[in-house]
């Protein structure tokens, strides 16, 4: 247990020394909010009535592109080879990882979507759902990030192909997100999806660590 | 007992498995297979254009489901073989489980492309429209997409063995999220449109449509596995000219 609170205490620390990252990340979150109401027009019940899925669609966007974080770092440096001998099992230290990734990239999106609430014009009713939906939804996409970056992480092209590999699979997670945080639907199938959603994530979270092992395991042989 | 059964079978199997065993076998296999899916074919086009009734609503249109649903049913059934394959490689690690998965890939992209070209082609002059986001055709879609990406991974790595790991292993993720895909597409999908007026499994189908329908399908599932079955000669054939060209290499460096 000491080792897990270390390991996470030390990539915590990594991510926040290494600096740059999380403004790269804000910044593109931030420019997505900007580029989709121009593209769309200053239309503003459309812009209201779209506001949960482009900010869904933000967020998804916005977290794929630090996925190669999770582990290439580690990768380059060899911390991942002596990783591989220590008393942590390889999943524990995929699941530190999980929660490093979703608090450094899910995490401080969720804080900026208020913002993203204000240029999207919608109300606050919707706001507080939507960033509910999506503080419950982003574990399972951070899960499915967590195993494509397992998957690529000795590949050079890595960072293109990991996107590619999670979109198709985090499409349940928009349905049941967006789907939960439109304000039209009636109250019981909200709750539905909000349910669905939750479910997912727990699922997710529980399985990635186990295959993201596997497949570093498989990718280092 | 069932200790000696148990081995007989896996030395029955592994022998049938073994790269150069297959090589032999499977050379026997490829005429007959293509005889018997030209002659399927024709005997389902047959009945497909001359022995099945027009719809009455769709007219002679009804005539693309012939091929399109047997396009769909092998969008699945590869994937299926695709993820037995993927056991296969990571709880035997056979070579042999690598080479249909990777044979696979593409077909299964193939098929599903045909079942989506085909679908919209049909639902064109039924629908009025080349694309609807009904359940069906979406989780077709991303069950492509998903496709793509498979074959986009194999082609990043150069070591196919080590590729043949990972790429087993987001097999299997995917195989997983598929029903939960399927699931939430329906989900997503009822809450938009609550049911098409149109349905493929159709009212009680009579036997003029059954007959060409299983045999349109058959011919397209024995097209499927002459397909797979020579995707896998050509990729062992293709390993061992690799190897072989290695092998010249490092005799030419030690020579120099």
């Amino acid at each position: 247990m000491r080792a897990f609170w270390a390991l996470l205490v030390r990539d915590l620390k990594s991510a926040s020394r290494a600096g740059g990252s999380l403004t790269t990340l804000l910044a593109f979150y931030l420019s997505l909010g900007v580029i989709l109401p121009i593209a769309i027009g200053p239309d503003k019940p459309l812009l209201a009535s779209l506001g949960p899925a482009l900010i869904w669609t933000g967020v998804l966007l916005s977290s794929l592109l630090g996925l190669d974080r999770i582990f290439v770092a580690d990768h380059e440096d060899g911390s991942l080879a002596a990783f591989r001998h220590s008393r942590l099992s390889l999943s524990t230290i995929s699941f530190v990882k999980l929660i490093v990734h979703w608090l450094t990239t899910a995490l401080p999106l969720i804080v900026l979507t208020p913002v993203m609430g204000v240029l999207l014009t919608i109300d606050l009713q919707t706001l507080l759902s939507v960033m509910l939906t999506l503080l419950l939804g982003t574990p399972a996409i951070a899960a499915l990030s967590l195993v494509a970056a397992a998957l690529s992480v000795s590949l050079k092209r890595g960072a293109v192909i990991a996107p590619i590999l999670v979109m198709p699979l985090a499409i349940p997670a928009v349905i049941f997100g967006v789907g939960a945080a439109k304000p039209l639907l009636g109250a019981g199938q909200a709750e539905t999806a909000l349910l669905y959603l939750s479910a997912m994530s727990l699922v997710f979270v529980a399985f990635a660590p186990f295959a993201a092992a596997l497949a570093l395991r498989l990718s280092q042989e | 007992m069932t200790d000696q059964s148990e081995t007989i079978s896996s030395n029955w199997f592994s022998q049938l498995a073994h790269p150069g065993m297959f090589m032999r076998w499977s050379a026997y296999l490829i005429w007959p297979l293509g005889l018997l899916s030209i002659v399927l074919f024709a005997v389902g086009l047959w009945f497909a254009f001359f022995h099945s009734p027009a719809d009455y609503q769709m007219g002679e249109t009804v005539r693309i489901m012939y091929v399109h649903v047997p396009n769909a049913w092998l969008s699945q059934f590869c994937y299926g073989l695709m993820a037995v394959s993927a056991v296969g490689t990571l709880v035997w690690r056979h070579p042999m489980a690598d080479v249909s998965m990777k044979a696979a890939a593409p077909l299964g992209a193939a098929f599903t492309a045909m079942a989506l070209v085909t679908g919209s082609l049909w639902g064109r002059p039924t629908w009025g429209t080349f694309w609807e986001w009904d359940g069906r055709m979406t989780s077709t879609l991303i069950l492509f997409l998903i496709y793509l990406g498979l074959i986009a991974l194999w082609r990043t790595f150069e070591d196919q063995l080590r590729a043949a790991k990972v790429v087993a292993v987001l097999t299997l993720v995917g195989a997983v999220n598929i029903p939960i895909i399927k699931f939430s597409v329906d989900w997503w999908n009822t809450l938009h449109q609550p049911s098409t007026f149109f349905r493929a499994d159709g009212p009680k189908a009579p036997a003029s449509i059954i007959t060409p329908l299983l045999t349109m399908t058959l011919a397209f599932t024995v097209l499927f596995l002459l397909l797979h079955l020579l995707r896998m000669r050509t990729e062992v054939t293709k390993r061992k000219a690799d190897r072989l060209e290695h092998l010249k290499i490092a005799r030419q460096q030690k020579g120099a």
